[in-house]
């Protein structure tokens, strides 16, 4: 079975995959070098080993412990998110940190140091990872937490699956009264506006976000829509909610994400949003894409790419500007460009992406030459600013990029398990 | 009767019984567990409990099941741990090499009493103690294997069919009692013990496909099922070809 990475670019499928069912096993004498692989759901190539073999860790999917009373949970790494909320959300739990779908491991999101629209006040997934276990390929098992190996810890949170297979995690999770948000919703005609907003915002909401209109120019460059969250607290009366999932039932031929589609979706977006407060259970809001299973096939048989950087607090809002003046004038750019800033909380793993700034996200259908020109464009951008391009999304970063953007990536190597590769890896290290 | 409460599940490790065992605990069911590799069973049996309510029971045992002696012992020891047996799932069995067994009978013959035999021997021991008690539903995953014998897999489908005779003809005897007799007949499914196949194409299902159609099976008390449905519809079709040509074919 061909296994792909969310972005469906064009590639050589993987020679070899072989699905891992018990987590006391041995790893399996298969071709070297090896990647654990989950849902698939990092957009590039981190997920990918086209020279080897994925260690496809979905049936590692047992939860091992759970006190509803600490809200402490231990699981093995394939367990996805969505099972872990299924599990812990009626006993009042929700997990510290979420990205945007639940349809990733537990495995990958601590490999990838996910983050969510909580950073200024949670940090990343890691900071919330209490204990961990490495397989090697020597066959060692190392139980890694703050008191032991906390080096390799440091090396695995982030780690990008090199360091060995995450066969168990235990996290911590946080409280919540109820299933539902409290969402404050505020249009913004301007970028600059957004600044402002934020700032206040961060001081008292723990979940913020802002959706920007990136093909908008000139006098409403930048505008969208922001909005602000926090677990709506004890009360009577909550509404009535049902998931209603749909999927894409084929591969259009085409991409159906063109500059008509866009300039169209992202207008109405922007005039459908309404100011105000209202009560939204935690699904819609935190996964509105989940709602539809397999939305990257709308970027039809070409793929996508996303790309998705972090420029730091002095260069953000020059920054910012600067990258939107390039997507606009290029006529590429996506649905829902995501704007958010990070806090200071120092990275839980060597290679962690978030850092203090601001992060912008977008998605871009894949044209070839002209998409991976815009890039470079970008990439200059990031570059001067001192940023950094966020590895769980990329497919084409240039190595100097990376090695500039993760100082620590030589101190990385030495934790790195010698049987472990990827075709991330090895793109960055050419 | 309504939907069994307490169930013995053989064969807990496999994918099929995993899966199912989990919407089981989603229906409020006690479990019983039996699988031959002691760590992969208790795995299980901590994810179980994870998922159960505070008041839902999960137990297990490992063992061999082909060691027939052991049976009454299993449902001993189950009957203690759930209080009584309202539901049995005999879902352990292993896929043969077929070109083994071509070169060597022994092969065959461990193929024909792990996935029949065995399977036979537990629906007999359950029929006994659910007569005595009244009432009680006999579920066993069999394969569409067992409908016809082709060249490429006949030993397997040898002793499935056995089972599905066996099955048959128990529940001729049981209907008067009350006591329910499932056969489920699923199609290809991504799993273990079809590791060795490329799964392609519309005709593969997912284990939890199969543990939703035994779920739903059970609910409505049938007899036969094939999962996913329209596997009645090909095994009609393969049923129904002529020996004179089904023998020419390369199946």
């Amino acid at each position: 079975m061909a296994l792909h990475a969310w972005g469906r670019l064009p590639n050589p499928h993987n020679a070899n995959t072989v699905r891992l069912h018990d987590r006391h096993a041995d790893l399996p004498n298969v071709t070297l070098p090896w990647l654990a692989h989950g849902c698939g759901r990092s957009y590039g190539d981190v997920c990918l080993n086209r020279r080897g073999s994925l260690l496809h860790t979905i049936n590692l999917d047992h939860f091992i412990d759970f006190n509803p009373a600490t809200g402490i949970l231990r699981a093995e790494a394939g367990v996805t998110l969505r099972a872990i909320l299924a599990l812990v959300v009626p006993h009042g739990w929700f997990l510290a940190v979420t990205p945007g779908t639940r349809d990733v491991t537990l495995g990958g999101a601590i490999a990838n140091d996910v983050h969510g629209k909580n950073h200024h006040v949670a940090g990343s997934f890691g900071h919330h990872v209490r204990q961990l276990e490495i397989l090697r390929s020597t066959g060692e098992r190392l139980r890694c937490h703050a008191q032991q190996h906390a080096e390799l810890l440091r090396a695995t949170i982030g780690g990008l699956g090199l360091t060995g297979l995450i066969t168990w995690a235990e996290i911590a999770l946080i409280p919540i009264a109820n299933p539902f948000m409290t969402v404050e919703t505020t249009r913004f005609g301007h970028i600059d506006n957004f600044w402002a907003l934020n700032a206040q915002a961060e001081t008292c909401w723990p979940y913020t976000v802002a959706w920007i209109d990136c093909l908008a120019q000139g006098k409403r460059q930048g505008r969208g829509v922001f909005m602000t969250a926090a677990h709506a607290a004890t009360q009577e009366n909550l509404p009535d909610w049902r998931e209603k999932p749909r999927n894409i039932p084929f591969d259009p031929p085409v991409s159906l994400v063109n500059s008509l589609s866009l300039r169209t979706f992202n207008a109405l977006y922007w005039h459908k949003a309404r100011s105000g407060t209202s009560l939204q259970h935690h699904v819609p809001y935190f996964y509105p894409l989940d709602a539809i299973s397999r939305w990257n096939r709308i970027y039809g048989s070409a793929g996508f790419y996303q790309y998705q950087c972090v420029l730091p607090p002095d260069a953000m809002c020059a920054g910012t500007t600067s990258l939107l003046n390039r997507i606009a004038r290029s006529g590429q750019g996506s649905f829902l460009a995501v704007l958010k800033t990070f806090g200071n909380h120092p990275p839980p793993g060597m290679l962690s992406f978030p850092r203090p700034g601001a992060t912008l996200a977008l998605d871009f259908p894949n044209h070839g030459q002209r998409t991976l020109a815009l890039f470079t464009e970008l990439d200059a951008i990031v570059r001067d600013a001192g940023g950094a391009i966020y590895p769980a999304k990329d497919a084409r970063m240039p190595a100097s990029l990376f090695k500039s953007a993760f100082p620590q990536w030589e101190t990385f190597s030495q934790w790195m398990d010698p049987a472990f590769s990827s075709d991330f890896w090895l793109r960055v290290n050419s | 009767m309504n939907f069994p409460h307490r169930v013995l599940v053989f064969g807990a490790t496999s994918a099929i019984a995993q899966a199912t065992a989990r919407r089981l605990l989603q229906q409020g069911c006690d479990l019983h567990l039996i699988g031959r590799n002691q760590t992969k069973l208790q795995t299980i049996i901590d994810d179980l409990k994870v998922r159960a309510a505070p008041a839902q029971k999960v137990s297990g045992e490992a063992a061999d099941l082909d060691n027939l002696t052991d049976f009454p012992h299993l449902f001993d020891t189950a009957t203690t741990a759930l209080g009584s047996i309202d539901a049995v799932l005999i879902a352990h069995g292993s896929l043969p090499d077929q070109k083994a067994c071509e070169t060597n009978f022994s092969n065959t013959l461990a193929a024909l009493h792990t996935n029949g035999i065995s399977a036979i021997a537990l629906a007999d021991e359950a029929a006994r103690r659910m007569l005595i008690q009244g009432y009680g539903l006999i579920a066993a995953i069999s394969s569409v294997a067992g409908d016809r014998g082709r060249q490429s897999n006949y030993v397997y489908g040898a002793a499935k069919g056995m089972l599905n005779i066996y099955l048959q003809g128990l529940r001729n005897r049981l209907a008067p009692s009350g006591i329910n007799v499932l056969t489920i007949k699923p199609g290809f499914v991504d799993t273990p013990m079809t590791a060795a196949f490329e799964k392609k194409g519309i005709l593969w299902a997912s284990a939890d496909d199969i543990a939703r159609g035994i779920i739903s099976a059970m609910h409505k008390r049938r007899d036969i099922v094939y999962l996913p449905w329209f596997w009645c519809g090909i095994m009609f079709i393969i049923r129904t070809i002529p020996e004179r040509l089904f023998k020419k074919l390369k199946l």
